[in-house]
């Protein structure tokens, strides 16, 4: 397949209830693992995968496929469930997820299984390697386009900026920086106004440790869209759930041929499943029996 | 071996080197934080400007950059000085690098005390240690500038990642042109029966010089340039260890982590022998390279001086 199909939005939110069952059995069935920032960016896979990127699951190694860099590595459970949505590997392997003798690891390994494009796991570190990518494309005269997907922890790490730097810099045209903007990382909320702080907030600058022993206001990213637009990228800003937004954006990020583009993708940490919507003890835990049972019958599952 | 040739810095040889191998068909491209004209890499992206890519001082960027032209199929160098790379990018180069074996290749000019009057904070004592930390990689420390060119060579023609470290200041030519350098191999600068010197870098030279000083008191010493670090040559190690029953390293960078300690774990597991260390214990400070040389004892007369502790403890 050299072009993406046309999919109708129909068969993409079914793409992506599928995805996020198997997100939920992956962590659930390995007693660990990272649902909450996997389940904000089921969209966002789905639309490049099944509408936007051009790539072939039979050839992983194609010189002209479009590129899928996954920053926030930790991602996995998405990562795994779409490559196998899209034909990469069988969904059979899914289950095999972080036990001993998988191809799927914990966090990314490059090449394992075919098409992962990077190893990640610590963060800021996939912008550098997308610009690197997309350098080499351009040396090579190759149309190929490289869209890299980062979290809000990804935004805080030096390494992003610098590569937002130099992608500006090298009018890096082939590259697009996709922002999961779900607003909680490891230690609780990255920007704590977005949510409702019920006057808990103490009347100093920086964060604070709250009651729940979550951390408020770990580092505010506000203004990210102007910060990438003074790196000299073309910036936008969407709902991050909504196939015809990204569709649209990710589309146009491929056609520009003067800027980078970054989308910044409004979404919700654990989208989908009630109890971890917004619910940073899901960053990095795995549901239980009975939150497996709940999860899957919310999706529209018996099991 | 000849020594006629005028000294030349082992960071010179970067820059044209590259160019001479693209032209001679390599798809190499070489990324640059702003230390290129100090490495020399400057001298490559004139000769092939696209091929070159400059990102700022941002080291991290450049390993990531780097592994991500890999990734498509590029030789991909990248240069900086090794207090700032590996110094400022351990991370990316264990993640990027050594982990999916990117064909990344990392030269670090300024390495060691030598660097000289910009003072402790310039001066790489630490480097070896945290290249020869990630498994996957080559690590390279060319003892002049002929076998310098031939470890860049190497690295550009073998798959995988590599470590070059070289020095500021313009030393000795130690080989000519017929050398060929042996990942692995550790050249037999001088044969000898009673105690081994191995060295690395700017010391080899110095321990040809202990040789001398020691042949003069009747002691017959073997040279090694333990110019790659990684792979290792347990064979020459070895012989040295049997034959000689004595070794004294010698290195210009921290004993801990380095050539000493390397040497000291394989001996400890195959052949117990009496070791002497030469080298950096604590941080370095400003002066002249020649001056720092002899301020923190790494010259000719402490390897010598070493060599005799080291015979006295061969067991009788």
């Amino acid at each position: 397949m050299a072009q993406a199909p046309s999919v109708s939005s129909e068969e993409l939110q079914e793409v992506a209830r599928n995805v996020r069952r198997s997100i939920v059995r992956m962590t659930h069935a390995a007693k660990s693992g990272h649902p909450g920032g996997s389940l904000s960016s089921v969209e966002i896979l789905t639309a490049l995968y099944f509408r936007v990127m051009r790539h072939d699951p039979k050839k992983p190694s194609w010189p002209d496929r479009d590129r899928f860099v996954l920053s926030k590595g930790h991602a996995t459970p998405l990562m795994y469930s779409v490559l196998a949505e899209a034909g990469y590997i069988d969904r059979d392997d899914l289950l095999t997820f972080r036990q001993l003798g998988t191809k799927l690891q914990g966090h990314t390994i490059m090449g394992k299984p075919p098409g992962v494009e990077m190893s990640a796991g610590a963060l800021g570190m996939g912008l550098s390697f997308s610009l690197g990518a997309a350098l080499a494309g351009r040396l090579d005269g190759r149309d190929y386009h490289v869209f890299c997907l980062l979290s809000d922890g990804d935004s805080q790490e030096g390494q992003t900026w610098e590569a937002a730097m130099a992608a500006g810099h090298h009018c890096a045209a082939n590259l697009t920086a996709i922002i999961d903007r779900n607003h909680i990382q490891n230690d609780g909320y990255s920007d704590y106004q977005r949510f409702d702080d019920e006057g808990q907030s103490p009347d100093r600058p920086g964060g604070w440790v709250m009651e729940d022993n979550h951390t408020a206001n770990i580092m505010n990213l506000e203004p990210l869209a102007d910060k990438w637009r003074a790196f000299g990228w073309d910036t936008k800003r969407i709902k991050g759930h909504d196939f015809d937004a990204l569709t649209t954006a990710l589309q146009d990020a491929r056609e520009d041929d003067e800027q980078p583009t970054v989308i910044i993708c409004e979404t919700t940490k654990g989208k989908g499943v009630s109890f971890m919507e917004n619910n940073p003890d899901f960053h990095g835990k795995a549901p239980s029996d009975e939150e497996l049972t709940q999860a899957l019958q919310e999706l529209g599952f018996e099991e | 071996m000849v020594q006629t040739a005028a000294d030349k810095a082992t960071r010179e040889v970067l820059g044209p080197t590259l160019a001479r191998l693209v032209r001679e068909g390599l798809d190499i491209v070489c990324v640059d934080a702003d230390l290129g004209y100090s490495t020399s890499a400057v001298k490559f992206g004139r000769e092939f400007p696209e091929r070159f890519f400059p990102i700022g001082v941002a080291e991290q960027n450049m390993i990531g950059v780097a592994a991500g032209l890999a990734s498509c199929g590029k030789v991909a160098f990248c240069s900086s000085f090794a207090v700032f790379a590996p110094g400022h990018c351990f991370d990316q180069l264990r993640m990027a690098v050594a982990q999916p074996r990117t064909n990344v290749k990392l030269f670090a000019s300024h390495a060691g005390v030598v660097t000289g009057e910009d003072g402790a904070s310039a001066e790489a004592l630490e480097d070896l240690a945290l290249m020869l930390s990630l498994p996957s990689f080559k690590v390279l420390f060319p003892a002049d500038a002929v076998e310098c060119e031939q470890m860049i060579e190497a690295a550009a023609r073998t798959d995988g990642p590599f470590y070059i470290r070289s020095l500021r200041p313009k030393t000795r030519i130690l080989f000519d042109d017929a050398h060929r350098f042996e990942l692995g191999k550790w050249p037999l600068m001088r044969d000898g029966k009673d105690v081994t010197l191995i060295a690395c870098g700017e010391l080899v030279k110095a321990a040809l010089d202990a040789a001398e000083t020691l042949a003069g008191e009747g002691v017959d010493a073997r040279v090694l340039n333990a110019s790659s670090l990684r792979p290792f040559d347990h064979g020459a190690l070895l012989a040295a260890a049997r034959e000689t029953g004595a070794i004294v390293t010698a290195e210009d960078h921290f004993i801990h982590g380095g050539l000493g300690g390397l040497v000291s774990q394989a001996l400890a597991a195959e052949q117990p022998t009496p070791v002497e260390f030469v080298g950096m214990e604590g941080y370095g400070t400003s002066g002249t390279w020649k001056q720092l040389l002899e301020h923190f004892d790494l010259t000719p007369e402490a390897i010598a001086r070493a060599a005799g502790n080291a015979i006295s403890r061969k067991s009788r």
